[in-house]
C-alpha cells in the first residue's frame, strides 16, 4: 500500500520538493528574520527610549517615523527601497534591501510595544531608584528596561512569529526565500493545492518552534521574578 | 542638620504647600502628623527632590540650596546622604530582597559586591529578613517588604531617613513588625522625618512634631507638649477627631 502511495505523482512532487522549499526557508527566510528582527528591536529601543525619556526634536522625529512607517504597506515600503531608490542612485541587492525594510517596518511596531511596557512599569520604581543614588539611565538599564522587558516579551514574540510570515513578501523583490522556491515548484508541477499547503506547514513548523521558545523564555522570566 | 525654609508647590492652579518651613536636628525623630490632604507627603516628596518644589530653601549640612533652582547634580549629591521609605515599599520587582539591598551600593557607591553583599545580609538581620535574601518582592507580605526596604534604606548608611507614610499599606496586623524596626532605629539614634497615621507611634518615637493642615505648618512642638499641651485650637481638634475614633 505505501508503495502505491509513493507512486501516486502528487506524494511524489511533495516529498521532492520539500527539500527544495525547506532549505531556501532555513538558508534565506530564517536569516532574513533574525537579522531584521534584531535590527528592528534596536530601532524600536531607541525610539522608545526617546519618547520616554522626553528628549525635545528627536521625540517628535520618533512620532513622526512611526505615523510614516505604520501608515503604508510593508510591499509599497519595499519596492521604494528595490525599485524606487535606484533611479536617484542608490542601488541594493535584494536581500539587504529586504533587511533594511523589515527593519524599518517593523521597529516601528516593536517601539510602540516596548513604549507601552516601559509606561506600564510603576513610577515608584523610578523614584526607589533615584533614593538609592542611582541615575536615570542607571535605573533604566537595571531596573525599568528589565522589568520593560517582561511586560513586552509576549507581544514582541507575537511581531516575531508575524515577520517570518511577512518575509515572504521578500520574493517580490527578487529574494529567493521560501515563497519564491514554492512558485517555481508550483509553476513547473502544476501541483498548487498541495505545494502551497505544503509551504504552509514548513511556515507552520517555524512558527511552533517559535512559539514553544516563548514559552521556554516566559518560564524563564517568571522564575527570575518577572511576575 | 537639615533645615527647609517657606517651601511653596502647586499643581496647577491648586497651591499645596504654602510656605512650609521646619528643621530636624541630629539624631532626632520628627512626626509630621495631619489630615488627609494637608500636604504632609508633597512635603516630604519636595525634601527628597521627587517632586520640584516653586520656591523655598533648604540646608542640609550646612550647604544650602534654592529649591527652585538646583540642578539635577545638586539633588543626586544631597540624596547619597539620604534614604527614602515609600508607603508602598517601591521594592525593585525584577531584583531578589539581598539584591535590592545592595543595589544602591554596588551600582551607585562602586562598592565591591562581597563587600556590598556582607552589608546587605547585616542589615536584612537587622530587619529580621536575612532568611529570605533570595526571594522576589512578590513573593513576601506587605510588612516584609516594607522591612527589606528599611534595610535598602539603611545599608547606604543615610544620615536620615524620610519615612513616607510606611505604615499606611499595610493591614493593621502588620504595622507592628514595621513601627518595631523604627523603633528600633530611633532608640539606635537614627535620625528620621516621619510623615506618618500612626499617633500611638508619634507620641512614643518621636521627639518632635510638625502639625499641618491645609498646606501650612499649624504647630510645631516638641512631643510631649504637643500631645498633652496643643497650643492652636485646630490642633485640638484634630487630636480630638483622632481619639474619637
Amino acid at each position: 500500500m505505501i508503495e502505491t502511495l509513493l507512486q501516486n505523482r502528487t506524494v511524489q512532487v511533495l516529498i521532492e520538493s520539500f527539500p527544495r522549499i525547506l532549505l531556501p526557508g532555513l538558508a534565506v527566510t530564517i536569516p532574513l528574520t533574525v537579522l531584521s528582527f534584531a535590527f528592528a528591536l534596536v530601532i524600536a529601543a531607541a525610539v522608545a527610549l526617546v519618547q520616554f525619556a522626553r528628549v525635545p526634536v528627536l521625540r517628535q522625529l520618533a512620532r513622526v517615523y512611526i505615523w510614516v512607517v505604520r501608515g503604508t504597506p510593508l510591499l509599497v515600503q519595499l519596492f521604494i527601497i528595490f525599485y524606487g531608490l535606484p533611479s536617484m542612485g542608490i542601488v541594493l541587492d535584494a536581500f539587504p534591501t529586504a533587511v533594511i525594510a523589515f527593519s524599518i517596518n517593523e521597529g516601528a511596531y516593536c517601539a510602540e510595544t516596548i513604549r507601552a511596557a516601559l509606561e506600564s512599569v510603576p513610577s515608584g520604581q523610578l523614584e526607589a531608584g533615584y533614593c538609592v543614588g542611582m541615575s536615570w539611565w542607571q535605573v533604566m538599564r537595571r531596573i525599568i528596561l528589565p522589568q520593560a522587558l517582561r511586560t513586552a516579551f509576549p507581544p514582541l514574540s507575537n511581531s516575531l512569529i508575524g515577520m517570518v510570515k511577512d518575509t515572504s513578501l521578500a520574493a517580490n523583490i527578487t529574494v529567493a526565500e521560501m515563497f519564491m522556491a514554492t512558485q517555481r515548484v508550483a509553476s513547473y508541477t502544476y501541483q498548487f493545492l498541495p505545494v502551497y499547503c505544503e509551504l504552509a506547514v514548513i511556515y507552520l513548523m517555524f512558527c511552533t518552534v517559535l512559539t514553544w521558545v516563548q514559552k521556554q523564555g516566559e518560564k524563564y522570566l517568571n522564575a527570575h521574578g518577572f511576575n | 542638620m537639615l533645615e527647609v525654609h517657606d517651601i511653596h508647590k502647586s499643581f496647577g492652579a491648586r497651591e499645596v504647600l504654602k510656605g512650609v518651613s521646619l528643621s530636624v536636628d541630629k539624631g532626632s525623630v520628627v512626626a509630621i502628623l495631619g489630615p488627609s490632604g494637608s500636604g504632609k507627603t508633597t512635603l516630604l516628596r519636595c525634601i527628597n527632590f521627587l517632586e520640584k518644589a516653586d520656591g523655598g530653601s533648604l540646608t542640609f549640612d550646612g550647604e544650602r540650596l534654592d529649591l527652585a533652582r538646583m540642578t539635577r547634580a545638586d539633588a543626586a549629591r544631597i540624596r547619597r546622604k539620604t534614604a527614602f521609605v515609600f508607603q508602598s515599599y517601591n521594592l525593585f520587582r525584577n531584583k531578589t530582597v539581598l539584591q535590592n539591598v545592595t543595589e544602591g551600593l554596588v551600582v551607585a557607591r562602586r562598592m565591591p559586591k562581597a563587600q556590598a553583599d556582607a552589608v546587605a545580609v547585616q542589615m536584612l538581620e537587622k530587619v529580621g529578613m536575612a532568611d529570605r535574601c533570595g526571594q522576589y518582592p512578590h513573593q513576601l507580605s506587605g510588612g516584609q517588604q516594607q522591612r527589606v526596604a528599611i534595610a535598602r534604606a539603611l545599608a547606604t548608611s543615610p544620615e536620615i531617613i524620610y519615612f513616607d507614610e510606611p505604615t499606611s499599606a499595610l493591614d493593621p496586623e502588620l504595622t507592628g513588625e514595621v513601627l518595631d524596626v523604627m523603633r528600633q532605629l530611633a532608640a539606635e539614634g537614627m535620625t528620621m522625618l516621619v510623615v506618618t497615621h500612626e499617633m500611638a507611634f508619634a507620641r512614643e518615637v518621636s521627639s518632635h512634631v510638625v502639625f499641618m493642615e491645609d498646606g501650612v505648618v499649624v504647630e510645631s512642638a516638641p512631643s510631649a507638649d504637643f500631645f498633652e499641651r496643643p497650643g492652636q485650637e485646630r490642633t485640638r481638634a484634630f487630636l480630638r477627631r483622632i481619639a474619637g475614633r
